[in-house]
């Protein structure tokens, strides 16, 4: 799915976290939102969401205004910093949540659900799973999990909040690689928010940079690398 | 003058051989102390009262104990602080889970205020409390003098009774959810939304089963009290025998009036009606151990 940023603003109390900012992603592109914290960038990423609602300014997806769509209508996979995933269920019961949300009419029966929480699970490469509590979990299989639940209502794209801050720098890196591969499998429109331009540069094709809610550049890892468009900007990405 | 190595000016203790033991822990004899004065708190405020109202009670034999239950009056008192107990707590669960949810869910201004609110019946003695809705809905009142001529007296009635619990219990579920609903954020709420689930729902099967331990000690905390308590409704109720005389109330009259069997046997069976719920509420902790352990912050 194609999205539109056109201008979006907002403003908490009298902090200003988002200037207006423009930005267009293209439709299956895996974009990083890179900035420091205090950016903005998680502001945005929750904008798209429809987490929060900007002060001013339009979300287009595929060309239709988004911007006063509900968070259960938007259909965005959101995996959240620390996963959020639901304590008191299981894996099966926490991938399965999403489908059995749905309102009667739309809602899978019991062995659809079943199938495709199966199929997730095979998708994250952790079938054996399904029984288990968030608590008995290492980091990194709660990311998968978190991620699977995602993608479980079939999402329009997928957003996520630096999905590999809580994690220990081995696993980081067989992680991204998972990331990556989830995303060309499924060919999302996937944006995530990192602090860490390693990070950034590695998984994405487009970096997005941010400083102080404005978007500083856009652009390919390489040509971000090349051609930085401001101070701030260079020296972000040599640090 | 100072030379910027402390280590010259710091004496190192000598080894001390009795110190062998973990840093955390004290010596034999603080220990010993400690749970000698931790036990003998404990029996003398806890045990011995309780020890002295069953033996008060069984003194004439248990036959006259129960005979002395099975009067008019102090049936009606049971009755009717069952009643009021039945009336207040849901209600009171029902307000704590909203002031808890909006404190804890939505930034605003004046929440600092609305806390400090919820915490007004703790801190105003409810004998006042009693006075303020005895001002409020008397007959003398405004509202009070209307509501008598509409047959619906609220002083010296039910109504005030559970009026004057509900204040004097408002807190006990809003506070022990409050921490357990703050240190467990938002995050949950919000990934239970961007699945498609609606408010109702977000509620039902993420956040209530959250916070549900919290709010059965709330819940049980807000019934031993709504049941016990004797200042606020005392003034509110008119102490009219057999009519609105709750538990407390009727054993204090029993009491003054020498009926020391009668007075001791109606506080006995206040006193379990306080243990059955602290009974109740480790039953279910024990059979749930598991999945209290699995909720618990990963």
């Amino acid at each position: 799915m194609h999205i539109e940023i056109d201008e979006i603003a907002k403003t908490f109390g009298s902090t200003t976290a988002l200037q207006p900012v423009s930005l267009a992603i293209p439709s299956g592109a895996l974009v990083a939102l890179l900035g420091p914290s205090g950016s903005g960038k998680t502001t945005l990423l929750r904008i798209l969401g429809g987490l929060e609602f900007p002060t001013s300014g339009r979300v287009l997806f595929d060309g239709q205004d988004a911007t006063g769509l509900t968070v259960q209508e938007r259909r965005a996979g959101f995996v959240f910093q620390s996963y959020a995933l639901f304590r008191h269920m299981t894996v099966f019961e926490n991938i399965a949540y999403g489908l059995r949300a749905r309102p009667r009419r739309s809602r899978p029966p019991h062995a659809e659900i079943e199938r495709r929480v199966t199929k997730l699970l095979e998708l994250i490469q952790l079938p054996q799973i399904a029984d288990r509590y968030p608590s008995q979990l290492s980091g990194g299989q709660r990311q998968r999990v978190a991620l699977a639940r995602a993608l479980a209502i079939e999402p329009r794209m997928l957003l996520l909040d630096e999905p590999f801050g809580a994690l220990d720098a081995r696993v980081r890196k067989e992680l991204r690689q998972g990331l990556r591969e989830i995303h060309d499998t499924t060919g999302l429109t996937t944006v995530f928010v990192t602090h860490d331009q390693d990070e950034a540069m590695e998984l994405a094709d487009l970096v997005v940079v941010m400083s102080m809610g404005r978007i500083e550049q856009v652009g390919r890892p390489q040509d971000i690398r090349a051609r930085p468009a401001t101070p701030f900007v260079r020296e972000f990405i040599e640090a | 003058m100072f030379d910027g190595s402390p280590e010259d000016h710091i004496p190192v203790p000598a080894a001390r051989t009795s110190a062998w033991r973990p840093v955390t822990q004290e010596s034999p004899l603080v220990r010993a102390v400690l749970i000698a004065v931790a036990l003998g708190g404990l029996a003398i405020l806890v045990v011995a009262p309780l020890i002295v109202v069953f033996a008060e009670a069984l003194a004439k034999g248990a036959g006259e104990a129960l005979r002395s239950l099975a009067k008019p009056e102090a049936l009606s008192a049971i009755r009717l602080t069952l009643i009021v107990a039945a009336i207040t707590v849901p209600l009171n669960a029902i307000f704590g889970i909203a002031a808890a949810w909006t404190i804890t869910k939505f930034d605003f201004r004046g929440k600092a205020f609305l806390i400090t609110l919820i915490d007004l019946p703790f801190s105003i003695s409810p004998v006042v409390a009693g006075l303020a809705l005895v001002l409020l809905f008397g007959t003398n009142s405004l509202i009070g003098g209307w509501l008598v001529a509409q047959n619906f007296p609220i002083i010296f009635a039910l109504p005030g009774i559970v009026l004057a619990s509900i204040f004097v219990t408002f807190p006990f579920v809003a506070r022990e959810l409050i921490p357990v609903m703050i240190e467990q954020g938002r995050a949950e709420e919000e990934a239970a939304l961007t699945l498609g689930a609606s408010g109702w729902r977000v509620f039902l099967t993420v956040t209530l089963p959250n916070i549900k331990w919290a709010l059965l000690y709330g819940v049980l905390l807000c019934n031993a009290r709504a049941m016990g308590e004797f200042g606020a409704v005392a003034v509110v109720s008119g102490k009219i025998r057999g009519q609105t005389a709750t538990m407390p109330i009727t054993i204090e009259m029993m009491y003054n009036e020498y009926f020391s069997v009668a007075a001791f046997s109606l506080a006995t069976v206040l006193a379990l009606l306080g243990l059955l719920t602290l009974a109740l509420k480790t039953l279910l902790e024990w059979r749930h151990a598991d999945q209290l352990a699995a909720t618990r912050r990963h």
